[in-house]
């Protein structure tokens, strides 16, 4: 019993790595309807970006405060110069361009800060958090982070004007013109959002899998796996589905005898296929109904 | 059913936008292509062979994509699993139960039909973003499947399993890369032939009518579920084939070869060549293949942002692949002509 | 096609002619690759995807040759050094090992990095008999003369390496409990084993668990929270940089403190034990044969100042701390010193012959004591390591070198 509670607490700190991640995901997601292949490398550059500010000697809440700024700057950047001229080519050559993206942001990294790993600095301390060793302080930290960015991005969609028309723009972008929503422009604020987003995500990650260019390979795979199990159009869905993706890996890895350990990513990704065949738009997401 | 047959054909008049005979070549350029692939190898060194040899296999995959995205409208990131797939059950016949490779590779193609019918059957379920997760789960998931323990004793585990390259046979004096290469064309060429032949049957035109609508596909009467599954089950078993081909020409398998950059690979060699048009996936497996090679050339620190930024150009240039160029060939000659 | 044969034929006919005339007028002998001014070396490094990060090695390696090019190079000749990126995919490595072989027709292969790379590429470069020279991986298969005469080793085998933790067991602590986290490809496995041919029939019964991760997972916290649970006393780590990094971070995070070991792949200072945090890192035992770039002992080794003016000159920037570059250095000059060995008799055979008659060779990056030696049936240039335990920001060396071939099977 001890062990179970340990692998679900195990498995909450790091579903919280997944749902930061995540909540991302939905965040470009929202912005323009698919996915973005490159955003686990754009949050990467982000965090490098912070760090390389850090031991230029800024303090750490202005490096973040810098880091979040250039990154919104750089995401609507990248939109503006980048991916608006693709914006009439077909979505399998947007995809294409991600993939493109992503090798770019890779290799440049590499090149500029090589790839040993960093150590990142936390501002929560790695004490152990409420007595408990399995869970420290920073994780705790980093789920509050998630909570509020949740809270936020909730208030932002559902209650804000630029919000709604964004979700417009994306979902219904014909009738959305229409109604004057400037929606080029919305695209681009939701690429800076997105950006801004996953440098946070990567400034939370980097203090517990090391600062490196690959470290977001794997994180944006469990990413992506969490924003659709929780539904992509939900970013309480997405925070959820992160945490649920962790405690269910753990689970499996520690209790499915045999090849339960060798195969927790698959048994993981089956499961989250199989709630996909009963919820095919997620567990919180909301049902498309398409018009004939 | 002929009821059903003519509602199919009907249907079929929505597809003409993107008309069938588009996504092939005419007789005269076919015939100018075939003769370029028979003769190049005559002139070439060896390593050039194997070159060409792994430009054919690899289209043979992307063609087999193209079917399933071009054709039924299906999106797959997950094609490295079949291919992977394909390999492995044609190495572990040719080196664990001593059967000849020619035999391998209706096997694999067969085994291969049957995952990917299989793995239809969920995906169904799935449309766009949440079918490209569910197949980059495939992916991802196969190296670890393909290192499984008690597979060891066939697959050789992580170590992987090395081929034999067969010699020509009858005597011919001909090197093993350039008898292969030859064998690969055939294989090709039979497999090029026939999905032409199945997109312009019926089966083909309720794969594009699905792609174009599916609602009103499955209003006309197409059945939606069975047509979907097949595609993904005739993608599959091209693509294990063509897997296959890779052991026997690379004479070596192992799980680091069957990642998700294969699937990427596949994928970008498919937008490339032109979404739907079979003839561009040769073209695109020939970017995959020389385009890295190009980008290290230029920068070897840099090459993946070379390559990228290669990506970028193309995709800026024709974002329809190389199937515009074609077309826009097409036109210039047609006004040629006129002139 | 039959016009491409007589060609080919024709082309041959010239080349022996050459040959022949060359060898008659001056005494020298060359294969394919070399000449009076030049010795082409091939190399496959993964520079891009997932193993980029060994990319450097291929980098130190061209540097080192600059240098040498620099200094007037071997015999007279300048080494022209070819290196391609096969991305860690074993089809790519085929494809850039055929077209070192066939395109731009080197003399040897050298330095390969990583066991499936090479496995692709071993049957093919020993039909066609060409060197396939120190190759960059731990695997114990590269030992075998007898069946693949131009493969030949270059770092300690993991297993030998597994072994001498094994017998250290054994002898210091025959009644722990031990757990092995290992990485689940060809170097986890190949460590699983050696463990477990140390321990012999009588420790087998010492390991209470065995727990593998994937590279793809971003974090391994919960792997060690279930070692943890198994409660033993002494816990081996065969994992790469940042999943050694991470193990010995929450470790002790966990306020766990089992007797650590790990794998010698994982040793840097500067990319492993610092992130991972010096007081956390106490104690942490291992085995090196060569010197850690980061640790301040080796600052006044006049092998390392060698190293350290060299990076500075030809390398400028990069990063020092990591051990790709001590690695490099140290392959390089091996390939370096056999090419002198060979003197102007610059054939195949000839490279083989001397890679595998090294004798008390030392680079300037090994411990002191360890040298390379290699012999007619010895493929292993460096078999010996010596133990270590990491006290205060450094490592330290304790106990005798250890010789520890593994014959492969």
């Amino acid at each position: 019993m001890e062990l179970f509670t340990n692998q679900v607490l195990a498995g909450i700190a790091t579903g919280a790595i997944y749902a930061c991640m995540a909540l991302a995901v939905v965040m470009i997601y929202q912005a323009i309807d698919h996915l973005n292949f490159a955003q686990g490398e754009m949050a990467m550059f982000s965090t490098f970006i912070s760090w390389q500010l850090i031991q230029w000697g800024v303090p750490y809440w202005g490096a973040f405060i810098i880091t979040l700024a250039f990154s919104f700057v750089a995401g609507i950047a990248i939109e503006r110069i980048l991916f608006k001229p693709l914006a009439k080519a077909p979505v399998l050559t947007n995809v294409a361009g991600f993939i493109a993206l992503f090798a770019i942001i890779n290799s440049s990294a590499g090149l500029i800060w090589d790839f040993t790993i960093k150590q990142y600095p936390t501002p929560f301390g790695s004490a152990p958090f409420l007595g408990s060793q399995l869970i420290s302080t920073h994780q705790a930290g980093m789920i509050g982070v998630t909570v509020l960015l949740l809270l936020g991005l909730y208030f932002f969609f559902q209650y804000t004007r630029i919000g709604l028309a964004m979700r417009a723009a994306a979902s219904v972008p014909e009738s959305a013109r229409l109604v004057g929503i400037n929606t080029s422009w919305m695209i681009a604020l939701g690429w800076g959002m997105a950006t801004a987003i996953g440098s946070i995500a990567g400034m939370l990650i980097a203090p517990v899998v090391f600062l490196e260019p690959n470290m977001m390979g794997g994180v944006l795979i469990y990413g992506f796996a969490a924003a659709v199990l929780g539904g992509l159009t939900s970013p309480f869905g997405a925070v959820v589905g992160g945490f649920l993706v962790g405690i269910f890996e753990n689970l499996a890895g520690t209790y499915i005898p045999g090849v339960g350990n060798e195969l927790k990513l698959p048994i993981a990704l089956a499961l989250i296929i199989s709630v996909l065949v009963v919820k095919p738009a997620g567990l919180f997401g909301r049902h498309i109904v398409k018009r004939v | 059913m002929s009821a059903a047959e003519e509602v199919v054909a009907e249907g079929n008049e929505a597809v003409e936008a993107v008309p069938k005979r588009a996504m092939t070549l005419g007789t005269g350029t076919s015939l100018v292509v075939l003769l370029l692939l028979i003769a190049v190898p005559l002139f070439a060194k060896n390593f050039v062979i194997f070159q060409l040899t792994q430009l054919l296999y690899l289209g043979l995959a992307v063609l087999a994509l193209n079917i399933l995205t071009g054709g039924s409208g299906q999106f797959s990131l997950g094609q490295s699993a079949f291919y992977g797939i394909g390999a492995y059950v044609t190495a572990v016949m040719m080196e664990q139960f001593n059967v000849p490779y020619f035999l391998c590779l209706p096997v694999a193609g067969v085994l291969c039909f049957g995952a990917g019918f299989l793995f239809g059957q969920p995906a169904l379920r799935l449309s766009g973003v949440y079918l490209a997760l569910a197949t980059f789960a495939l992916a991802t998931a196969m190296p670890q499947l393909l290192k499984l323990n008690f597979l060891e004793h066939w697959t050789g585990g992580v170590q992987g399993l090395v081929v034999t390259k067969p010699d020509a046979p009858f005597g011919l004096k001909m090197s093993q890369d350039m008898w292969l290469y030859y064998f690969t064309l055939v294989v090709v060429l039979m497999i090029y032939v026939f999905s032409v032949n199945l997109l312009r049957s019926r089966s083909g035109r309720a794969f594009m009518a699905i792609r174009d609508n599916e609602i009103a596909a499955s209003a006309m009467g197409v059945n939606v579920a069975l047509y979907k599954t097949l595609a993904f089950g005739v993608s599959a078993g091209i693509t294990g084939v063509a897997g296959g081909l890779s052991a026997i020409a690379v004479q070596f398998v192992a799980p680091d070869s069957f990642t998700i950059t294969l699937a990427i690979q596949l994928f970008l060699g498919m937008v490339v060549g032109g979404v739907g048009w079979l003839p561009g996936s040769i073209i695109g497996a020939a970017f995959i293949i020389f385009v890295p090679n190009i980008a290290e050339g230029i920068s070897k620190g840099l090459s993946g942002a070379v390559f990228g930024v290669l990506l970028f150009l193309v995709i800026y240039l024709v974002p329809h692949g190389a199937r515009q160029v074609a077309i826009l060939g097409q036109q210039l000659a047609g006004r040629l002509r006129k002139n | 096609m039959l016009f491409g044969r007589t060609l080919r034929t024709a082309t041959f006919a010239t080349a022996v002619a050459a040959l022949a005339t060359s060898a008659a007028l001056a005494q020298k002998t060359y294969d394919t690759g070399a000449s009076d001014t030049e010795i082409k070396i091939g190399n496959i490094m993964p520079y891009s995807g997932p193993a980029s990060a060994y990319g450097i090695i291929g980098k130190t390696e061209e540097a080192y040759i600059k240098m040498i090019n620099d200094k007037g190079g071997i015999n007279g000749r300048k080494i022209n050094f070819v290196s391609y990126d096969d991305g860690y995919s074993p089809p790519k490595a085929v494809e850039q090992v055929r077209k070192l072989v066939e395109s731009d027709e080197v003399l040897a292969v050298f330095n390969p990095l990583g066991t499936p790379s090479n496995t692709a590429i071993q049957k093919y470069l020993n039909a066609k008999k060409i060197p396939q020279l120190f190759v960059a991986t731990g695997a114990t298969k590269w030992n075998d003369p007898k069946n693949f005469p131009w493969t030949i080793g270059w770092q300690p085998s993991y297993q030998s390496e597994a072994q001498i933790y094994a017998k250290w067991l054994m002898k210091e602590k025959p009644d722990a409990k031990v757990a092995i986290l290992y990485q689940n490809d060809d170097f986890g496995k190949d460590y699983l084993k050696g463990t477990k041919d140390g321990l012999g029939p009588k420790g087998a019964s010492m390991i209470i668990m065995e727990e593998s991760y994937e590279i793809s997972e971003p974090s391994i916290d919960g792997h060690i929270v279930k070692l943890k649970a198994a409660n033993p006393d002494v816990l081996l780590i065969y994992a790469t940089p940042k999943f050694a990094a991470q193990t010995i971070k929450k470790t002790a995070e966990l306020g766990w403190k089992p007797l650590q070991i790990l794998t010698n792949v994982s040793i840097s200072v500067g990319s492993v034990m610092k992130p991972a945090g010096f007081e956390a890192s106490q104690n942490v035992l291992s085995a090196a044969y060569a010197k850690d770039s980061t640790d301040p002992q080796w600052a006044n080794d006049p092998g390392m100042k060698r190293w350290n003016e060299f990076v500075d000159k030809y390398m400028p920037g990069a990063d020092k701390t990591d051990t790709g570059m001590v690695y490099g250095y140290g392959a390089a000059s091996t390939l370096v010193k056999t090419l002198e060995m060979c003197g102007d008799n610059l054939t195949r055979a000839n490279v083989m012959k001397q890679a595998a008659s090294l004798k008390d060779f030392a680079p300037d990056t090994l411990l002191p004591g360890v040298k390379i030696n290699t012999s007619a049936t010895d493929f292993a240039p460096i078999s010996q390591l010596q133990m270590q335990r990491f006290k205060g920001e450094k490592w330290e060396l304790f106990g005798d070198i250890i010789n520890g071939d593994v014959a492969p099977e």
